[in-house]
């Protein structure tokens, strides 16, 4: 059986508004393993939401649109799928959790009902006790009384909230998670409590999950491999210990290091990343870094660099590319 | 001073917008208004309307076209001389609507200047102190929306009799209340802002906060309040004179007309179907030109 | 010996809901020294922005005093307290709404002087503030553009240039990085700290992330639900943190380092609880790991345990 749960290959994604047109993500490449969870890093503007949205085919409609490239999902092309195919593993197979927990729920429909109502969706021969039978098991499972399935949203708190839709997401045991900063919204001390039922189901059910976030301590405490993007394009991508304590990296993902204050670091003035990211509208001829790089060359401007391998690690940059390239060529993610 | 932290964008990229220059809101405004086609087409109407209004004497005098009655004239289909046709007292159609065109549209701005003073005021003051202020002010607002718009405009011209100035009066007190809730919810839109707390900070007066800070950022619903309401005063005012309320005869008034026609409609449509094209035309231009500046004034730009 | 240039006694906010008085800021005790800087830090209905804005008389104290370089403006008249305004300002946290969309980024800065009237005559208030723009570093060719027209980071510049142009001693910073993106994040945040150090301000930081208070604050203040239940040092803070709601708050926060990835930590359980007429006794009682009965039965008061480290909890009795 194919270890690989998810494949986007040379991803391009657009969106066409009034005005211009958005070069979103501009040739990504990841895999997701069975069972694994994948950091997205970046932020905003990267393009992180945008491939989520693209696994799941929700991309607005009219205005987003996948160019080029393809996406598997446990064998099925996405890309290629119809919209009832997609209905039928939206929730089932692939499921994804918002931002903001307040937005996501039906204010006038009770929580019960809602995680119901997925369950229904995909398992319309199960009866209505054994639909009750187990709300009432996932609403235990997310860590929620079961006697407040008839409450409605507004009765919860932020975070219980986010507890709620993690338990809509989970219902129907989907083989892939797509989290969208799904503890941004919440205070740190919830979000410690929601990111460890996440942690704790994901292992229970074996999901493999995509964590998208723009925090590095939540990429070190939940995720098994890590991948940077910036401007559309995946820049850096390997295993927790590859980006955290390898030496070598994209200076993007230097600057994002440097400009976070650490808590067990005594540094006097952080290094930010001088700068913004560059206009969506334009699309870059060479590295989309090159304005903001400290260590730009004259060759960056003008030629994409090339995804260099170093075993599990993943650099796109011209200043590695004499390194190691043809030797270990290892796709990413096979062990 | 210390420039470490001049922030360094656009290195290496050109950025061609030029903000030296000052460039006022009303130009942007205006640049997304014409954007539109229909807007602008609302606008052209209003135009010649105005036009119509305002060179009414050189198009057509007054007296001998529209007033003077010529029974040897009367009801006569349109031609050469009478673009129109004549009316049942042969005064000259053309010449009427064009003159009625002047009294709906100084009637009509009039009223609106007039309910939008005062009842921007009220709403003002409701919207920003809020509490008791507000209380009182929307509850007696609450009792002349209760009373048809009409109904409250027949009684006032009622009492205080005909002519122009009484009629002006009574539309005026009908649109009051709306204005007033209009403004007072754009208000309240914005008094929260952090904006609005950082003049606070500085020790602003309320005058300056309202009229500075929180009326420019409220006025969009105004203005696009205003002219349709503007639309609904000229119906209202042909409504008033259709029922013989509004403006005294002979004055040339689209609405005294309809009803003076009608008695003539079946073979002499030509009484009606004009004078009905001008109050339909007039109304459309400001709903179009409404909208357009509705969409123009979104700051839909806050992205 | 000088007093302190901010200081609050008992200061007590409650905001009336038909539910009963909500506690917003419940007798806090602080005092700010000339040039440093005081980090609160909370989460979400501690009261800290309330705190901040009854400071500066944005909304009226309910009880308890406070002092400007020892002098008390609690009943200062409006014309007194308008002086007062030019030596306290604020930075707001939503570079989106703390800017006018009908203004440009020149009337914007300029408007505080133009209120108070600190200069006179156009050439010398435009000087001001392209003055201020470079103090900022913010490219003077912004000065026509409308706020729109500018990212957050440039906004936040906005602001921050808003709140320096009339020259204060005191500012009180209302999260002002967190709604900005990570990499700008640290460019205000040097930014202010230069400020902070070029000028000898003082300011009072309000913010939940307690990695951006340890990196800024001379002094940390942490608060929860309307009260002050601990305040030391950063060093000693992070170091030896007494009060149980500070270490589960120390625990919650992630760290960008593999070696704390599977370290056994003790997440807290439960909500905060309401704020609306609180019982009497440690407001943190029910989340609490370590609480006992005397904790139930009136509020431990904040006393001092250490050097300079102060607590409010029933174990340092």
């Amino acid at each position: 059986m194919n270890d690989v749960l998810l494949s986007i290959e040379n991803l391009h994604v657009t969106y066409r508004t009034d005005e211009a047109l958005v070069y979103a993500v501009n040739g990504v490449n990841l895999n997701i393993m069975r069972g694994e969870t994948l950091g997205l890093v970046g932020e905003t503007g990267a393009g992180k939401t945008t491939t989520a949205l693209s696994v799941m085919r929700l991309l607005p409609d009219k205005i987003g649109k996948i160019e080029q490239g393809k996406i598997y999902l446990d064998g099925l092309d996405i890309t290629a799928a119809t919209e009832a195919d997609m209905r039928a593993i939206r929730g089932n197979i692939v499921s994804m959790i918002f931002q903001d927990p307040m937005s996501s729920l039906n204010p006038v429909l009770r929580v019960g009902e809602q995680i119901a109502e997925v369950l229904r969706i995909h398992n319309d021969k199960l009866s209505k006790s054994e639909v009750d039978r187990r709300v009432d098991e996932l609403m235990e499972m997310v860590g929620l009384p079961k006697e407040r399935k008839v409450e409605y949203p507004h009765q919860f708190s932020g975070g219980m909230k986010q507890r709620v839709v993690i338990a809509i997401a989970l219902a129907c045991e989907p083989k892939l998670l797509l989290a969208d900063e799904p503890t941004t919204a919440l205070d740190v001390t919830i979000q410690a409590q929601v990111l460890a039922i996440i942690r704790e189901l994901k292992e229970m059910l074996n999901t493999s999950m995509l964590l998208i976030t723009h925090d590095l301590g939540i990429v070190a405490e939940n995720c098994d491999r890590v991948a940077v993007m910036y401007a559309g394009e995946i820049v850096e991508m390997g295993t927790v210990e590859d980006i955290f304590e390898e030496k070598d990296h994209h200076p993007y993902t230097v600057g994002l290091f440097g400009s976070i204050p650490d808590l067990d670091k005594n540094i006097d003035r952080l290094t930010p990343i001088e700068g913004m990211m560059p206009d969506p509208t334009v699309l870059q001829a060479g590295c989309p870094f090159y304005d903001r790089c400290p260590q730009r060359m004259d060759i960056c401007n003008t030629e994409k660099p090339a995804e260099v391998m170093k075993g599990t690690h993943m650099i796109k940059c011209h200043l590695f590319s004499n390194v190691e390239k043809a030797a270990n060529v290892e796709k990413v993610g096979e062990v | 001073m210390t420039t470490k932290n001049v922030d360094k964008t656009g290195v290496g990229k050109p950025d061609s917008r030029d903000y030296t220059k000052k460039r006022s809101q009303l130009k942007l405004i205006m640049y997304r208004f014409s954007k539109n086609r229909l807007a602008v087409l609302g606008l052209c109407i209003l135009c010649v309307l105005a036009l119509c209004a305002i060179f009414a004497d050189v198009i057509a005098d007054y007296q001998t076209m529209a007033i003077k009655q010529n029974i040897m004239n009367k009801l006569q289909p349109p031609s050469a001389e009478h673009w129109l046709g004549t009316d049942q007292y042969g005064r000259d159609i053309f010449a009427r609507i064009i003159h009625g065109a002047r009294i709906s549209l100084t009637m009509g701005i009039g009223t609106v200047l007039t309910s939008l003073t005062i009842g921007s005021i009220f709403g003002a003051l409701a919207g920003y102190y809020g509490g008791k202020v507000d209380n009182i002010i929307m509850r007696i607002m609450d009792v002349f929306l209760a009373i048809p718009n009409m109904l409250m405009a027949v009684t006032i011209v009622g009492a205080l009799g005909g002519g122009l100035v009484n009629l002006l009066i009574a539309m005026s007190i009908s649109s009051i209340p709306r204005f007033s809730r209009v403004i007072r919810s754009s208000i309240l839109s914005v008094r929260d802002m952090d904006y609005i707390e950082a003049a606070r900070a500085c020790g602003t007066k309320d005058s300056r906060i309202i009229y500075k800070h929180v009326l420019p950022n409220a006025i969009g619903p105004i203005i696009v309040n205003a002219t349709l309401s503007l639309a609904n005063t000229i119906l209202s005012i042909s409504g008033m004179s259709f029922i013989g309320l509004g403006i005294e005869k002979p004055m040339p008034e689209w609405g005294s007309m309809l009803s003076e026609g009608r008695a003539q409609m079946r073979y002499h449509p030509n009484l009606v179907i004009f004078p009905g094209i001008a109050i339909a035309l007039a109304v459309l231009g400001l709903n179009l030109v409404g909208d357009g500046l509705r969409d123009a004034l979104d700051p839909k730009l806050k992205n | 010996m000088s007093a302190p240039l901010i200081e609050t006694r008992k200061l007590v906010k409650y905001f009336t809901t038909p539910r009963g008085a909500l506690h917003a800021v419940d007798k806090v005790d602080l005092k700010i020294e000339r040039g440093q800087v005081l980090g609160v830090v909370g989460e979400s209905g501690c009261g800290k922005s309330t705190l901040g804005r009854t400071i500066l008389r944005l909304t009226e104290p309910t009880g308890g005093d406070i002092l400007y370089d020892g002098v008390s403006y609690l009943k200062y008249s409006e014309k007194e307290m308008n002086e007062l305004r030019k030596k306290i300002q604020i930075i707001f946290q939503d570079p989106y709404s703390s800017l006018n969309p009908r203004m440009t980024i020149g009337q914007i800065i300029a408007e505080p002087i133009k209120v108070c009237k600190t200069i006179t005559g156009k050439k010398a208030i435009d000087e001001k503030v392209l003055e201020m723009m470079d103090l900022v570093g913010l490219s003077r060719r912004w000065i026509n553009a409308y706020p729109h027209e500018l990212d957050g980071g440039r906004r936040q510049r906005v602001g921050i240039a808003r709140a320096l142009v009339l020259e204060p001693s005191f500012i009180v910073c209302d999260e002002p990085v967190s709604a900005l993106d990570v990499s700008i994040q640290a460019q205000i945040l040097n930014l202010m700290m230069d400020l902070q150090r070029d000028m000898g301000l003082t300011y009072m930081f309000i913010t939940h992330d307690l990695s951006v208070v340890k990196h800024i604050s001379n002094y940390i203040m942490v608060m929860y639900l309307g009260q002050c239940v601990e305040s030391a040092a950063p060093e000693e803070l992070f170091k030896n943190p007494l009060h149980p709601y500070t270490v589960a708050l120390l625990n919650a926060i992630p760290r960008p380092n593999l070696s704390f990835r599977n370290r056994e930590r003790k997440i807290i359980k439960g909500e905060v609880t309401n704020p609306i007429n609180p019982k009497p006794g440690c407001r943190f009682a029910s989340r609490c790991p370590r609480v006992s009965d005397k904790c139930l039965q009136q509020d431990p008061p904040l006393k001092e345990v250490g050097q300079n480290h102060m607590v409010a909890c029933t174990l340092y009795e």
